[in-house]
């Protein structure tokens, strides 16, 4: 659905993308990941034809987004929630998005029937009527999802969805978009929300002006070195404490009764620290390990690459 | 270029236009101060002194239709403004332009929107005043000054011509401001070549004859063809996105 190659965007001195390349298969929900700055919402307007690019190549459903004709043609593709939302507040929910609807030629009977669906999708329906200013920013939020659906595209462009929402509303729309993947619609996600990336992304791309990583959540947690052993005990005492450290583990901390040791090689480390911790009276109810979140993964990934 | 979009982004700016009160009485109050007003100044400089000459009237109602060419100069700044600040505080441009519309299509549209209000608040009121004038002065003059040739190119040559050029200037000025009201006063400031017209039409230095109007009127249209240029490339999106303030 999304094939970019070596998409690069330069203002002025400044590069804000330097050579991304990724793909998006159809029916994917793809997540991007970035500090602030990071390039995340120039893409976004890169691939939606809203910016030109200064090198390289991006193309939607095989059209190319430099060029005049395609572009006109890719924009009828696709919805774009931006990080704000736009909306007008002076015209009701239904009056955003019939206006929307017209500008993306839908049809009168289609754009009818489409608001319908998606006010009553979003639970606004009964608020049709309403001026959008009138709303609640999770309701903002959700009316901006539904203009953005009210062509029926076949592939989303969501700017930080759930950003400044409270965490009911911000599960709603999360929710919402796992409903449109179940409607084989393909996702592009920019988020600052790591655990929402980790939940309902296929897969991730963490960008740093340069595309850093891109996996699916459980391989980019994984790939990322530096998990811990979690060992526990019936009781932890002096005895030991001195036994662990005199075999000099890099960083550990204890939890109640439990060990959480920084583990470089756990088959050739694991069993000196159980033994030590036998030896010296430990009773070892189980020896887990802890592999580090994909926030730990993120802030690793982002780091190093500095 | 498809007028269909055009229409569409200009009726959804009408639709706004009528919810902001104040858009609406700031075009209201200036038809009724100019085409009710200018016409009291003459009924009551005549009951007062009976010293309106008729040989001066014709020069002094050239120059109050006047009025209409500077009321088309201010009439589109506020639409104007809201049109574009309004878009730019709401921060719905960009929703506006990724959708299948050219940039020439939105322009257009907000540029209809802009000019139809004064546009038809200019004429309506222009109507009212050509009325009532004749009525005051009819007795006077012995005939009836208006319908003539000069308020036909003020009203179907330099009015459109202002309202373009007014447009043009403000969607400049709109482009580097985010507060309507400094955009309109920069805005204004466009309607003094216009006031320095009629001041001198007043002092009887020139005379607002047709020939001095299509004068006028050609080198409105050379600054509208300016305007255009500067306005059409002000608004390009990657423009809008990244520069616009």
């Amino acid at each position: 659905m999304i094939e970019v190659n070596n998409l690069s965007k330069v203002f002025g001195r400044v590069t804000a993308v330097d050579n991304v390349s990724f793909n998006v298969a159809k029916g994917e929900i793809f997540g991007f990941l970035g500090p602030n700055g990071a390039g995340k919402t120039t893409t976004i307007r890169m691939l939606c034809c809203l910016i030109s690019k200064s090198g390289g190549e991006a193309r939607i459903a095989g059209l190319n987004t430099s060029d005049a004709a395609d572009s006109l043609q890719i924009r009828k593709l696709i919805g774009l929630v931006p990080d704000n939302v736009g909306l007008y507040e002076e015209l009701s929910a239904s009056d955003n998005l019939d206006f929307y609807g017209k500008l993306y030629e839908c049809p009168a009977d289609r754009r009818k029937e489409n608001i319908e669906t998606y006010l009553k999708m979003m639970g606004l329906w009964e608020k049709r009527d309403q001026p959008a200013g009138d709303f609640s920013k999770g309701m903002k939020q959700k009316l901006a999802l539904a203009r953005a659906l009210v062509h029926d595209p076949g592939l989303l462009f969501l700017d930080e969805p759930t950003a400044n929402l409270d965490p009911e509303a911000a599960r709603l729309v999360r929710n919402l978009i796992l409903e449109l993947k179940q409607q084989g619609k393909t996702i592009f996600l920019n988020t600052h929300d790591l655990d929402e990336a980790q939940r309902i992304c296929d897969r991730i791309g963490i960008l740093s002006t340069k595309l850093l990583a891109i996996n699916t959540p459980e391989e980019l947690t994984s790939s990322v070195p530096g998990g811990k052993t979690v060992i526990q005990l019936e009781r932890i005492d002096e005895a030991m404490l001195n036994a662990l450290k005199k075999l000099k583990p890099p960083n550990f901390s204890i939890e109640e009764n439990r060990f959480l040791i920084d583990v470089a090689d756990p088959q050739k480390e694991n069993p000196e620290y159980v033994r030590a911790l036998v030896a010296a009276g430990g009773n070892v109810q189980f020896v887990t390990r802890s592999n580090p979140d994909l926030e730990e993964a993120y802030l690793k990934i982002v780091r190093d690459n500095r | 270029m498809r007028l269909s979009k055009s229409w569409t982004v200009a009726a959804k700016d009408l639709r706004i236009f009528k919810k902001k009160k104040v858009i609406v009485y700031s075009i209201v109050f200036f038809q009724i101060i100019v085409s009710v007003g200018l016409p009291l100044i003459i009924k009551v400089a005549e009951s007062r002194s009976n010293s309106v000459r008729a040989a001066a009237l014709p020069q002094v109602l050239d120059s109050f239709s006047f009025w209409y060419v500077i009321g088309s100069s201010i009439l589109p700044l506020s639409l104007a403004s809201y049109s574009l600040i309004g878009e730019k505080v709401q921060k719905s441009l960009e929703p506006l332009l990724a959708t299948p519309t050219t940039d020439e299509e939105i322009l257009a549209g907000k540029s209809i929107a802009a000019a139809l209000p004064g546009l038809a608040a200019t004429y309506l009121g222009a109507t009212l005043f050509m009325v009532l004038m004749d009525r005051i002065t009819h007795a006077k003059l012995g005939y009836l000054y208006y319908p003539n040739w000069n308020m036909a190119v003020i009203l179907l040559v330099l009015t459109p011509l202002t309202i373009i050029y007014s447009i043009g200037v403000n969607i400049l000025i709109s482009s580097r401001s985010n507060d309507v009201r400094s955009a309109q006063q920069l805005g204004a400031l466009m309607v003094l070549p216009l006031g320095l017209i009629y001041v001198l039409s007043e002092t009887r230095v020139i005379s607002l004859s047709v020939t001095n109007l299509l004068i006028i009127a050609a080198i409105l249209a050379a600054a509208d063809v300016a305007a255009f240029i500067l306005a059409k490339a002000a608004f390009q999106r990657e423009e809008i996105l990244t520069r616009w303030k």
